[in-house]
């Protein structure tokens, strides 16, 4: 018995990164390194408007003077911000009117992802804005969308389509003062999606964004902002992937989210980036700032997360509760295996009356993996009658492995109810054991604790991504039993 | 069916099983008695495959297969069941979707295609009238939350679903009440077919009132000290095991 297990285990860490691979498409990069004019010719590439290049140098000039946070229980190697490409596009033509124009090694790219870029292809009604490296490459159903006033498109084209809302939602959830990699992703991001929800709808087809880094040496800067207004709704997905590399790269972006009166946006990701080998060699370092604000009352914004990939990660996607009655969730699954490293969580800041936070986390810990929960709920003095329930789940798989957990609790207001529950739990061999006697493999019996762990979160995530999410938290963790 | 040859077997370099012999034939229902801590459930996790019993010496084969070669799931899916003295609970995993799993393992061994869902749930009602179990109990995560007894009958339960050739009872009626014990007794019994067999592994003789042995034997102290037919456990009911000890040591 002790034969299949060591096979099973050796089997799987050599098992495969699904996604690692690269594809040679003709790219247009500058030169490494970071200075105001790195910032000038990333707008100038862009030709962008005055207003916005100055935003990019105000937080340029800002950044210089910040240190990278050091808070988090993470070993962040030394990161060279002089070493990094900070643009690298996919060349294309100038502006692309069909399907054909766009580069078919670039279309076989996103189809071998997944993601095919023909509209008919999509059985399942997803509209997809699909972004390597530093731009979007093409965005479907946007002329469906459109008919009903939702205007989906990449932020480039937002800029320019729609200058006036991108600057009135800009920067207002997430300043330009934010943090470390939020002001450096406010100098330097490149793309990303924007998404504006007008009064009144309820958007009929999930909207996904998928990021894909290819080239070497590249950071990716992405901002995603999406608005929803008054009484619409939408559910909106993210997925990303990168080659296996031996070096680390930087994935610094932001989502900024705002929900007005009565509106629902539910954010849910799939994080798959390159994780780095057995060893720890290489990975994606994936800082995120993510925050969302009910600025209306009855607004909801709900997070889900399953991130299985990385070699650190850094995110806390987060819920401003500013207007009455609305509502802030959370729902996390993090798989740390091999040696990777996160340290996430969410803040719940309670400013309106009435209301309310839920926290799901669920810690997976394999292999060396260092895996922490982090999060703020704090409840502020007018916040009368706020609720939040925490709970925060780690499960041990091995004896490698740590599982920790930083909650913290700021309450301003005697009316507020605050709930936390925590759990630590090790996959006992006599679970195993008891699958394999019904005649299930370890692998399986591994896939199958692992979900019913996750699948109060997992519940939360559209159908088909549930579906997706099951497979990847398997083989994330396939052989990490021994 | 199944032939255990001087089977000697440690746990953490401590003899458990200390030289086994036995053999049992379709349609045999064998019972194994004894005190506390003689080696019965070790016995049974011998045939199970767990690891952390290793087998120092002897053989078992099973349909003339080396058993003790084999993994613990391709053991299953040859038609062994373990009915687990202690049921394990695996949180957030739904029996339906467990035994689905287990199911179709067990079909795919045999070269048949999965079971269609519905073709699957019809499977599951009609083994959960066949041994009288709860049918929310198929609804709720593998074993959380249940009573002892509740626990017991769901492992009967999946021995129905599973249909095995040879299944090994270990302590299925400790911590049941009468009633439960009952519908256990039953299940098994309803299960039983000419080509089956079960090994039967009890403390007490109360569960062969009804579940009747073909064979029982004794084990203490890692041996069997003595076999015969089913009236060896009414004799241990009366005499209680003092009496096989005090046998035991006088033919030492």
């Amino acid at each position: 018995m002790e034969k299949d297990q060591d096979q099973i285990i050796n089997d799987v860490t050599s098992g495969e990164y699904k996604y690692g691979f690269y594809s040679d498409i003709e790219t247009e990069m500058i030169a490494k390194g970071l200075s105001e004019d790195t910032v000038r010719l990333i707008s100038k590439k862009k030709d962008e408007p005055e207003w916005l290049l100055e935003f990019r140098l105000k937080s340029y000039r800002y950044w210089k003077t910040m240190k990278m946070p050091t808070w988090a229980n993470l070993k962040i190697p030394t990161i060279n911000y002089q070493d990094i490409i900070y643009y690298a596009a996919p060349k294309q033509k100038a502006s692309l009117n069909s399907i054909d124009d766009i580069d078919p090694e670039l279309k076989r790219t996103f189809d071998k992802l997944g993601i095919p870029l023909e509209e008919q292809k999509h059985l399942s009604g997803v509209a997809v804005d699909a972004v390597m490296d530093s731009v979007s490459v093409k965005t479907t159903f946007k002329e469906t969308l459109a008919e009903l006033g939702i205007i989906f498109c990449s932020f480039s084209e937002a800029v320019k389509e729609y200058p006036d809302l991108v600057k009135r939602y800009m920067g207002t959830v997430v300043p330009y003062t934010d943090n470390f990699f939020a002001t450096l992703n406010s100098a330097v991001f490149s793309d990303g999606s924007f998404c504006y929800i007008p009064k009144g709808v309820r958007c009929p087809m999930e909207l996904s964004t998928y990021f894909r880094i290819n080239s070497a040496n590249t950071g990716q800067f992405e901002r995603t902002l999406l608005v929803a207004e008054e009484e619409s709704y939408v559910s909106y997905l993210e997925g990303c992937t990168a080659p296996m590399r031996d070096e680390n790269q930087l994935h610094a972006a932001i989502v900024e989210i705002i929900a007005e009166n009565n509106a629902e946006v539910k954010y849910s990701t799939v994080q798959n980036w390159y994780p780095g080998d057995k060893n720890g060699k290489g990975g994606i370092f994936n800082f995120v700032t993510k925050r969302g604000l009910c600025r209306g009352e009855n607004s909801k914004i709900s997070w889900t997360q399953i991130e299985t990939g990385s070699a650190i990660t850094w995110k806390y996607p987060s819920c401003i509760l500013r207007g009455d009655n609305s509502t802030g969730e959370f729902y996390s699954v993090a798989v740390t295996n091999n040696h990777q490293q996160a340290d996430t969580g969410t803040k719940m800041i309670h400013i309106g009356k009435n209301t309310k936070s839920t926290i799901v986390s669920k810690g997976i810990s394999a292999g060396q993996g260092q895996n922490s929960y982090r999060g703020l709920v704090k409840v502020l003095r007018n916040a009368s009658n706020a609720r939040n329930f925490s709970q925060c789940d780690s499960l041990l798989l091995g004896d490698k492995c740590g599982a920790h957990t930083f909650p913290y609790i700021e309450v301003d207001n005697q009316t507020a109810i605050v709930e936390h529950e925590a759990t630590t739990s090790k996959i006992g061999e006599d679970q195993i054991f008891y699958c394999n006697q019904r005649g299930i493999s370890t692998e399986d019996a591994i896939g199958l604790i692992v979900n019913g762990y996750a699948r109060e979160v997992i519940n939360k995530l559209p159908m088909e991504f549930a579906v997706e999410a099951q497979k990847l938290l398997q083989i994330s963790l396939e052989g990490s039993v021994g | 069916m199944l032939i255990i040859k001087n089977l000697k077997a440690s746990i953490a370099g401590k003899a458990i099983l200390k030289g086994i012999s036995l053999e049992v034939k379709p349609g045999e229902i064998h019972a194994i008695m004894g005190p506390n801590g003689s080696g019965k459930s070790t016995l049974a996790a011998v045939l199970a495959g767990r690891d952390f019993v290793e087998v120092t010496e002897g053989s078992v084969f099973y349909h003339g297969k080396d058993l003790l070669g084999m993994a613990p799931e391709d053991r299953s899916k040859e038609g062994i069941f373990l009915g687990f003295q202690y049921p394990i609970e695996i949180p957030g995993v739904s029996m339906v979707n467990f035994m689905k799993t287990a199911v179709n393992e067990h079909r795919k061994h045999k070269g048949l295609g999965p079971l269609s869902a519905s073709d699957f749930l019809k499977l599951m009602r009609d083994k959960k009238e066949l041994v009288e179990i709860d049918s929310k109990l198929a609804n709720r995560s593998v074993n959380e939350g249940f009573s002892g007894g509740e626990k017991k009958k769901n492992e009967i339960f999946q021995m129905a679903m599973l249909e095995p050739k040879l299944a090994i009872l270990d302590e299925t009626d400790s911590g049941l009440d009468i009633d439960a014990l009952r519908i256990v007794a039953n299940g098994v019994n309803k299960l039983k077919r000419p080509d089956n067999s079960t090994i039967v592994i009890t403390h007490y003789q109360r569960l062969l009132d009804y579940i009747v042995p073909d064979v029982v034997h004794v084990l203490y102290d890692g041996r069997i000290v003595k076999t015969a037919g089913k009236e060896l456990a009414f004799e241990l009911e009366d005499k209680g095991y003092d009496w096989i000890k005090k046998e035991v040591e006088n033919q030492d």
